[in-house]
């Protein structure tokens, strides 16, 4: 199938605004569209930058606005998103060069509520034991692998850039409801503030963005309980 | 600009989170990586992690290394294996300790899991083995090492692409590196380097491994003058996604899905009698092949069924998620109702850079060390693999000797001080970034690149012979010359990834003739190096490792013996 790649572009060192560029790229209906953009850095034109490294929806590297929605590029085949494509890097962040934008502050964010294991006890001789329905409370905020798709895919983050955004409160989620853990108190606190769970106002978008398919509103929801509980 | 730190650790997978977080304890560290850590390939390891746990059946740490050793085809150096079964078993706990998030046995211990070559009894059947968290273990221990280092305030420098290893006086002093952000040429002068950049699976077309996996680290302890040891075996897992070479998990097949060929027919119960599917990954893929040869793939074509559809649901949904996601993602196929296309894809370095049971990296047959640097992980070859490596091993190994590394690392850099820089530290590493951006010729690096991928596959990947080597060769010449033609337009500084794939590509060509000439060199078959021409193990001439030299004409070779201690080598049956 023919496709054409409309991607927005910005050259630091050369261009003072953004602009669009049109390739066109004849591909597979089951190629992923990391395949086409591939197709035109190595073949079209080889200043395209983007990030990208295991191509298949694991590391995490290439989540950007693809049709008007944040998802993986290697996680999305051309034969779903329609002869014309757009393609643009995520909103809210800085943009550095084509589709790749600066990611240092949303890693300063997952960082500071303590995405961590948080013991005091002694540590057993051999594993401590959690029951299977213990493990399963935190099983889908297990499953992030930081690609930003939801941060910026959320309405309020946009709004607020101090707010710490779905992915920080995901990764404290996944430590609040181990079982194993004993830092509930402290990354409640953190959460609790004035930028944390209580800017997310359900608008759902970062559930539709996430390619790992958790349920980000949901886990925010618990956390929101958690803190409500921890105050009556 | 010139960093100096105590110890630095390049790459940020396994092996190098744990290098970096144990080493942190002994000094300042820095750890550079060409990605973000969390974009590290070891996040795409699925199935799960060796150790003898015994937590749902009997099982004993020399029962692994018996399993590791046959599985190896007993080339693995029987002291390392050893101590990896043996150390295997605190590591999960500690990884448990750490927060990993195992999935549960119904008394809430680590769950395990069978998987191919591991048995109980010194191969009298399956014994549950792998420790799992469903089918993402890599993922979460990728995620757990990263969550300590953010714990530990380790040091990183992300997106620091290595050009080259600084060596004066027989000793490391440190490593030359490419700012990514910047395009500027940085020096990290340290008392110890510790590599840990992992594997060169981009040198073939259908591969598991990710676009950033093009051999570094190796490559540039080649140019420095190491050998690299074992190069010749070179795994290829026999569950990729067809065309594509997307893994799917050994742990499907452990969790009971079976291999058919266009009959529909259980083919490995002809290769393997007793562990028929759950044979190792050398085996299972070589029959596949000859299924394939025999006209016996699917629809005469060259892929075979991956058949799941007899799971239960809860096997699909709990055990095995994500590749049940990837069929439906990549292929549509609903793996619940329909069998899945699979053909082999490469996946894994047996050899690398050659390391003794402390990680410190050896220069020589008489294992002489190069002081300050050491290795861990798929770029390095202890050698726990050996010729063939049994799924969930390399998970054990990065952990087991990434941590030993760190400790020797540790030790050294208390007793030494810096080796002085030598002038023009980063010449090497400056010169080749200038070389490669005043090509003005026709190619493209993507060209070169498909050829040598495509041409890989077809004459050095599962079978080889001496004619398709020796055409391998003759093509790599050629796709040298080529090379040296290729142009780039990007001509900026921030962010030149065009730049970057073509000093990746530049590795990947040294490292193809590596390959192409020790199994050239390796008149046997051994392994997962497997030579039509030479179609029996011949342990009198070839039971010792390879060392490959990088010399002005061409690779000239070494030969090291293998440490057997338990086990003589035996006929491998399963």
């Amino acid at each position: 199938m023919k496709v054409t790649l409309k991607i927005k572009r910005f050259n630091p060192e050369k261009d003072s605004e953004p602009y669009w560029g049109e390739y066109p790229v004849e591909a597979e209906p089951t190629d992923r569209l990391l395949n086409a953009l591939n197709y035109v850095k190595w073949y079209i034109d080889g200043t395209l930058t983007y990030r990208r490294s295991c191509a298949h929806g694991v590391c995490g590297s290439d989540a950007m606005l693809i049709n008007g929605a944040n998802t993986l590029a290697c996680k999305v085949l051309l034969q779903n998103l329609g002869s014309k494509i757009t393609v643009e890097p995520m909103r809210g962040f800085r943009v550095i060069k084509d589709l790749l934008v600066d990611m240092e502050a949303f890693f300063e964010k997952y960082r500071k509520a303590k995405p961590y294991l948080i013991t005091h006890s002694p540590e057993p001789e051999k594993e401590r034991l959690q029951s299977i329905e213990d493990r399963e409370a935190f099983e889908d905020t297990t499953k992030c692998i930081l690609c930003g798709a939801c941060t910026t895919s959320c309405p309020s983050f946009w709004a607020n850039e101090d707010y710490v955004g779905p992915a920080t409160i995901v990764n404290a989620h996944r430590f609040i409801f181990d079982s194993r853990d004993e830092g509930r108190e402290e990354r409640l606190e953190i959460l609790g503030a004035a930028d944390g769970v209580w800017r997310c106002r359900t608008i759902f978008n970062c559930v539709e963005a996430c390619p790992r398919d958790i349920n980000i509103t949901r886990a925010i929801g618990e956390v929101k309980k958690a803190l409500l509980f921890r105050r009556f | 600009m010139v960093h100096k730190y105590d110890a630095v650790v390049v790459g940020a997978g396994g092996a190098g989170l744990m290098a970096g977080l144990n080493l942190s304890a002994h000094g300042r560290v820095a750890v550079i990586s060409k990605l973000y850590p969390t974009r590290s390939h070891t996040g795409a390891a699925q199935g799960g992690i060796g150790a003898a746990l015994g937590n749902h059946e009997e099982d004993h740490w020399e029962w692994h290394m018996f399993d590791t050793i046959k599985g190896s085809d007993y080339l693995a150096d029987q002291d390392a294996v050893e101590i990896l079964c043996r150390e295997a078993v605190e590591t999960v706990y500690e990884l448990e300790h750490w927060g990993l998030p195992f999935s549960r046995t119904p008394d809430g211990r680590i769950a395990q899991r069978p998987f191919g070559g591991h048995t109980r009894e010194f191969g009298k059947g399956p014994v549950r083995r792998a420790c799992y968290a469903a089918d993402r273990t890599g993922h979460m221990i990728l995620q757990t090492l990263f969550q300590q280092c953010i714990k530990n305030q380790v040091h990183f420098f992300n997106e620091y692409h290595l050009l080259d290893l600084i060596v004066t006086d027989g000793r490391c002093a440190g490593v030359v590196a490419y700012c990514l952000a910047t395009g500027e040429i940085h020096t990290f002068h340290a008392k110890a380097v510790l590599d840990a950049t992992g594997g060169c699976g981009r040198m073939f077309r259908v591969t598991s491994n990710a676009h950033a996996l093009t051999g570094d680290g190796m490559a540039v302890a080649l140019r420095a003058g190491l050998p690299l040891e074992d190069m010749e075996f070179f795994q290829f897992h026999p569950t990729g996604i067809y065309k594509m070479g997307i893994l799917l998990s050994e742990a499907a097949r452990g969790e009971g899905a079976i291999l058919r060929n266009r009959t529909g027919e259980r083919f490995m119960e002809r290769y393997a009698p007793t562990l028929l599917d759950l044979a190792p990954r050398d085996m299972v893929s070589r029959a596949m092949y000859r299924e394939i040869r025999e006209g016996r793939g699917i629809d005469g074509k060259n892929y075979l069924h991956l058949d799941l559809t007899h799971l239960s649901a809860e096997v699909h949904d709990k055990k095995l998620p994500d590749i049940t996601d990837f069929v439906r993602t990549y292929m549509g196929l609903e793996p619940k109702k329909v069998p899945v296309p699979v053909q082999p894809t490469a996946h894994y370095a047996m050899g690398g850079i050659p390391t003794d049971t402390d990680g410190r990296v050896i220069r020589d047959e008489v294992n002489t060390p190069l002081g300050g640097y050491y290795a861990a992980g798929e770029s390095a070859c202890v050698s726990v693999h050996g010729a063939n490596r049994l799924g969930t091993n390399s998970l054990v190994d990065i952990l087991v000797y990434g941590r030993r590394g760190a400790r020797s690392a540790g030790s050294y850099i208390k007793e030494n001080d810096w080796a002085p820089l030598p002038p023009h530290a980063d010449g090497r590493g400056r010169a080749q970034i200038s070389r490669l951006l005043a090509g003005g010729g026709k190619e493209r690096a993507a060209q070169v690149r498909d050829s040598l991928q495509d041409e890989m596959m077809e004459k050095a990947s599962v079978f080889r012979e001496a004619k398709s080597l020796g055409t391998m060769k003759e093509k790599l010449a050629e796709l040298r010359q080529r090379f040296a033609q290729i142009k780039i337009e990007d001509r900026g500084v921030k962010y030149n990834t065009e730049l970057l794939e073509a000093i990746e590509l530049e590795n990947l060509l040294d490292l193809a003739e590596v390959l192409v000439e020790s199994a050239l060199g390796r008149q046997e078959s051994r392994g997962a190096h497997s030579r039509e021409d030479f179609p029996k193990r011949d342990d009198i001439n070839w039971l010792k490792h390879t060392l490959a030299y990088k010399a002005d004409k061409g690779i000239q070779f070494k030969f090291k013996p293998v440490t057997i201690t338990k086990f003589q080598p035996m006929e491998r049956k399963y």
